[in-house]
């Protein structure tokens, strides 16, 4: 009696199957979708390495640009030293061959100019690369490319982009005591670099 | 160079070879139309220093150069 039972229900089940089937996707066409299940696959996967690599190729880029002083001074100390291209009196050109006035270039902070000779700090300028992409996103460039896009714009046109950079005393972003310290290292990373030149 | 990315390659080729060089022509114009400087870094023949030139046109771009670096305008920051 229980097996006729049970072999009627399996029966009804097997012929009420397709009915069964059709209603379940009527029912799911009919529900309205959930809006994360697709917007998940139109957000940019945040990548980790991106930045490190990006930066290992900058630092590879701005290698092969600038002369084996300045790669040496940004890779051991941080920064790069940019003369200044104007003299303006005589008294600037018969100097021996060191610019009357001189830049220090950070990564992402402001340009530094000084005096080589007395050491005097005269002014900072605020200057950045922003993203003209319209992408959204405020994205900067990486560490060694912010350093090689201020060295090509100060060696190309120094005017140009110190006319665009916020200029301020030293002192609004940078410390200057930090400021006065680099330029102390950068005197002793010279003058340990000239025995090893006079060797070559 | 890229905010976010850092160095993307844009386009490659022989200037010689007509086809290469009209392609090159037109990344160049591109990326000027975006508002992008482009520049070549060179050897000052005086003072022997490395240097970038600022180039606003392809004809102005020395012959002899390997690349060409695209990067945003400065701007006061």
């Amino acid at each position: 009696m229980l097996l006729a039972l049970l072999a009627l229900a399996l029966i009804a089940l097997v012929l009420a199957a397709p009915m069964i089937a059709r209603r379940i996707a009527d029912w799911r066409a009919a529900r309205p979708k959930r809006p994360s299940a697709d917007r998940s696959l139109d957000l940019e996967l945040y990548d980790p390495g991106r930045e490190r690599r990006a930066e290992q190729r900058a630092r590879e880029l701005l290698r092969s640009c600038v002369n084996d002083e300045e790669w040496g001074m940004y890779r051991d100390l941080g920064f790069i030293r940019v003369a200044g291209r104007h003299a303006r009196r005589e008294v600037d050109r018969g100097r021996g061959g060191r610019p009357p006035y001189a830049y220090l270039v950070y990564p992402h902070k402001p340009i530094v100019a000084f005096v080589p000779q007395s050491g005097q700090l005269l002014s900072e300028y605020c200057v950045e690369f922003p993203d003209l992409t319209g992408s959204g996103g405020r994205h900067r460039l990486p560490a060694s490319d912010d350093v090689l896009a201020k060295w090509m714009a100060l060696t190309s046109n120094e005017d140009r982009v110190i006319k665009r950079a916020n200029m301020h005393l030293v002192g609004r972003q940078l410390d200057p005591a930090r400021v006065r310290r680099d330029l102390w290292r950068l005197a002793e990373w010279e003058r340990r670099r000239q025995p090893t030149q006079s060797q070559r | 160079m890229k905010p976010g990315h850092g160095e993307v390659l844009l386009a490659e080729g022989d200037p010689r070879v007509q086809e290469d060089e009209e392609r090159l022509v037109e990344e160049f114009r591109r990326q000027l139309d975006e508002g992008m400087w482009a520049a070549v870094p060179v050897t000052n023949p005086g003072s022997g220093r490395r240097e970038a030139q600022m180039v606003k046109q392809y004809t102005d771009i020395p012959p002899d150069s390997e690349r060409v670096i695209f990067f945003p305008r400065a701007s006061g920051g």
